[in-house]
C-alpha cells in the first residue's frame, strides 16, 4: 500500500527569526517512488521533513498525503514511518519489542506481531537479535533495527532523515543498498533527506535540491548533474569548473571556443556549463570538435585531471589513468551536445 | 548537594593514581592495604549509625519501662503499661496513623505528578528565567517555616480551607512539590526528547508516548519523589498544626499533645517508634531504586 506526497507552496520561519527556513517549497512524490530531498545544512531540508513528519508546523502551504491534507492531524495520525540520523532505540526495549512498537500502538494482535517481527529482522540481517538490547548492538545495526521499526506498521511513507550520516563509509554503502533492497520489499513512498550527493543519486530516483530553503532544481539524478538549472546548483554539485561565457540561441553557443551545438532554452548570455568528466580526448565526426592544448597533467592514481587551453579559454578535465598525454601536447577535444548546458551567470 | 560535591572531589585523587582501577590490579593491592585505612570504613559508617539512630536507643528502653528515673543507667522494672496506652480503646493512635498515611499518600501522589510534569518543563524547554524558577523552588527551603505557616493560616481561613483534610494536605504541598520537581527535573534531563518524538511518528498520542517511552526511564526517579513527599508530610507539625486546627491529628500532633498533656513518657515513647516506623520501613522498600541503577540520583550511592 503506497501514498502519495504533495507538498504545496510551503513557508517555514522559526519564531524570531527574521530569514524564513523555507520559501514556497513544492515537491511531488509519486506512489512507490524515492525522492531525495538533498540540500547542504542549513537549507531547510530536515524541517520540511520534520513538517512533513507533523513534528513541526509551517507558516504557509499545505502537505498531502494520498490527497487528503495532513496539516492538522498529528503525527501519530498519519501514516508515515520515520528515521532519524540518530537511530534512538528505546532503551528500556528488546530489538523485538522496538521493532513492534508501532504495531502495538494500533494494536494487532500478538501473533501478527511475531510474524512481522521475525520477517524484519530477517529483511535487515539481523535474524537472532531480538532478544537483545539496543546497548548491544552497533551503530550500523541499532540503525538497521530502526529501519526495521519504522516500516513494521507498513506505512505508505517511509521518512528518512539523514539516516547514515553517523555510519562510516564503507556502512553507507551498504545500508544505501539494504534500504533500496526494502524499497523493492515494501514499497513505502520514500522521501530521503541528505547533505552527500552521491547517497541521494544512489538511492533516490528522483532528486529536488534544496538551497536556501527554495527548491532549486527537481530532476532525476543524472539530468542534474548533466543540465544543472542554475550556476548555484552546478556549484553545489561540483560541477561548476568548467563555466565558460558566450552567448545562446536556438541551437547554438557562440564562445571564445567556437560555435557550439547544443541544446538550450536559454536565449542572450550565458555560462556554458561542461563536467570535467565528460569532456572526451580525441577527434570525433561532427560538430563540438575544438583544438587544445594540454598544460598541465596531475596523476590522482585512479584518474588524470587535466588542464588544457583553447581559444584562450581553460579547460579543466579528467581522463582515465593511462592516457597518454602530456603538458605541451596538441588534441582536439570533443565537447558532447548532451553535457553541455547553459545557465544564467 | 554535598554528597554530590564529595563524590566528584573524590575523583580527581583516584584518578591520580598511577595505576587505573582495572580489576585484577586492585585486588593484588589489597593485601598491602594498611590496616588503618581498612578499618576506617565500617568506623565511620558505625559512627553515623550511631548518630542518627543514637538518640532513638532511649526511646526504644523508655517505650518498655514504666518506672526509670535520673540517676539510673537502666529502668529497674519492665512494663507494657506504655503501650497499652498508646494502643489503648480510648488512644487515638490508630486514627492518627490513618491520617498521617491517607494525608501523606495524597501529598505524594500530588506532589510528585506535579513535580513531574514541572521537572519535564524545566528540564526540556527554555525557560525565560529557569534560574528564578530554581530559586523558588528551594524556597521552602531557605524561608523559615514559622513565617509560611503563619502567613499561610491567614489564607487558609479566608478560603474556608483551615480545618480541612483538604486544607491540611493543600497546605503541606508546595514543599514536597518543591522537591520533587527538584528532584524529577534532574530525572528528566537524561531522558532524551527525540525519543518521545520518534514514538510520535510510530503511532503513539502524545500522552501515550510519555507513557510508553518516558515512564519507564523515569520510574526510579518517581519512587524516591515520592517517597520524599510522604515523608516530607509524614513529619510535619507546624502546618498541620496551624491548618489543621486541631481538627486534624496526625502522629506528630498526638506525639507532641502526649508528651505535653499527659506528662506519660512510656506512652511518648511508644507513640515515637510508631511514628519513626513507616520512614524506616519506606526507605527500606525505596533502597533499591535509591542503590541500584540510579546511583547518580542524588549523588547517593558510590
Amino acid at each position: 500500500m503506497t501514498t502519495d506526497i504533495t507538498i504545496a507552496d510551503l513557508d517555514h520561519t522559526y519564531p524570531g527569526a527574521t530569514t524564513p527556513t523555507l520559501r514556497r517549497v513544492s515537491l511531488e512524490v509519486p506512489a512507490g517512488t524515492r525522492t531525495a530531498v538533498l540540500g547542504p545544512s542549513g537549507s531547510g531540508k530536515s524541517t520540511l521533513l520534520s513538517i512533513v513528519a507533523g513534528l513541526s508546523t509551517p507558516t504557509g502551504g499545505d502537505v498531502r498525503l494520498a490527497g487528503h491534507s495532513v496539516l492538522h492531524q498529528p503525527p501519530h495520525r498519519r501514516d508515515l514511518g520515520v528515521v532519524f540520523q540518530r537511530p534512538l532505540l528505546f532503551p528500556h526495549l528488546t530489538v523485538a519489542e522496538n521493532i513492534a512498537f508501532g504495531l502495538r500502538m494500533r494494536g494487532t494482535d500478538r501473533a501478527a506481531i511475531r510474524r512481522r517481527v521475525t520477517e524484519l529482522l530477517d529483511a535487515v540481517a539481523l535474524p537472532g537479535y531480538g532478544e537483545r538490547r539496543s546497548g548491544e548492538l552497533s551503530g550500523g545495526q541499532q540503525q538497521r533495527v530502526a529501519l526495521a521499526r519504522a516500516l513494521a506498521a507498513r506505512p505508505g511513507v517511509l521518512l528518512l532523515d539523514e539516516p547514515f550520516s553517523a555510519l562510516d563509509p564503507q556502512l553507507r554503502g551498504d545500508m544505501r543498498a539494504l534500504l533500496t533492497e526494502l524499497h523493492r520489499r515494501e514499497g513505502s513512498t520514500t522521501l530521503f533527506v541528505t547533505h552527500d550527493r552521491d547517497e541521494a543519486t544512489d538511492v533516490a530516483d528522483t532528486v529536488t535540491v534544496l538551497l536556501d530553503g527554495r527548491v532549486a532544481q527537481h530532476a532525476p539524478p543524472a539530468d542534474l548533474f548533466r543540465r544543472p538549472a542554475t550556476l548555484t546548483v552546478a556549484r553545489f554539485l561540483g560541477g561548476a569548473g568548467n563555466a565558460i561565457p558566450g552567448t545562446a540561441s536556438a541551437g547554438h553557443f557562440d564562445c571564445p571556443l567556437g560555435r557550439l551545438r547544443l541544446d538550450t532554452d536559454h536565449r542572450g548570455a550565458g555560462l556554458l556549463l561542461i563536467r570535467p568528466a565528460a569532456i572526451v580526448v580525441g577527434d570525433h565526426p561532427g560538430d563540438n570538435v575544438v583544438p587544445a592544448t594540454i598544460t598541465a597533467v596531475t596523476d590522482r592514481g585512479t584518474h588524470l585531471d587535466i588542464q588544457a587551453t583553447s581559444g584562450g579559454v581553460t579547460l579543466q578535465l579528467t581522463t582515465g589513468p593511462a592516457a597518454p598525454l602530456r603538458p605541451g601536447d596538441d588534441t582536439p577535444l570533443w565537447l558532447p551536445p548532451a553535457h553541455l548546458s547553459v545557465v544564467t551567470p | 548537594m554535598t554528597e554530590t560535591g564529595l563524590a566528584t572531589g573524590s575523583r580527581p585523587v583516584q584518578g591520580a593514581r598511577p595505576v587505573s582501577g582495572a580489576g585484577p590490579v586492585r585486588g593484588a593491592r589489597r593485601p598491602r592495604r594498611p590496616l588503618g585505612v581498612g578499618l576506617a570504613r565500617p568506623t565511620v559508617l558505625i559512627l553515623t549509625g550511631l548518630w542518627v539512630a543514637g538518640p532513638l536507643l532511649p526511646l526504644a528502653v523508655q517505650a518498655f519501662t514504666d518506672q526509670w528515673f535520673y540517676p539510673d543507667l537502666w529502668p529497674n522494672r519492665w512494663s507494657l503499661a506504655g503501650w497499652e496506652q498508646a494502643l489503648g480503646p480510648q488512644s487515638r493512635l490508630a486514627e492518627a496513623v490513618a491520617t498521617s498515611i491517607g494525608i501523606g499518600a495524597a501529598v505524594a501522589a500530588l506532589a510528585t505528578a506535579l513535580g513531574a510534569a514541572a521537572g519535564r518543563a524545566l528540564a526540556w524547554h527554555r525557560l525565560p528565567g529557569r534560574r528564578l524558577i530554581e530559586l523558588v523552588l528551594l524556597a521552602p527551603v531557605l524561608v523559615p517555616p514559622f513565617a509560611v505557616a503563619m502567613g499561610a493560616q491567614v489564607v487558609y481561613l479566608r478560603a474556608g480551607l483551615a480545618d480541612s483534610l483538604t486544607g491540611v494536605v493543600l497546605a503541606q504541598l508546595p514543599a514536597a512539590t518543591a522537591y520533587a520537581t527538584l528532584l524529577m527535573s534532574g530525572m528528566w534531563a537524561g531522558v532524551d526528547p527525540a525519543l518521545e518524538r520518534q514514538a510520535r511518528t510510530l503511532g503513539a498520542g502524545a500522552w501515550r508516548a510519555f507513557r510508553e517511552v518516558s515512564l519507564p526511564q523515569l520510574r526510579g526517579g518517581l519512587v524516591v519523589a515520592a517517597m520524599f513527599a510522604f515523608l516530607i508530610s509524614w513529619s510535619d507539625y507546624l502546618l498541620t498544626l496551624l491548618i489543621g486546627g486541631g481538627v486534624v491529628t496526625t502522629v506528630p500532633l498526638l506525639l507532641f499533645a502526649t508528651a505535653a498533656g499527659s506528662g506519660n513518657q512510656a506512652a511518648t515513647a511508644a507513640i515515637a517508634l510508631v511514628a519513626v516506623a513507616p520512614p524506616l520501613l519506606l526507605t527500606a522498600l525505596a533502597a533499591r531504586q535509591l542503590a541500584g541503577r540510579d546511583t547518580a540520583l542524588l549523588g547517593v550511592g558510590r
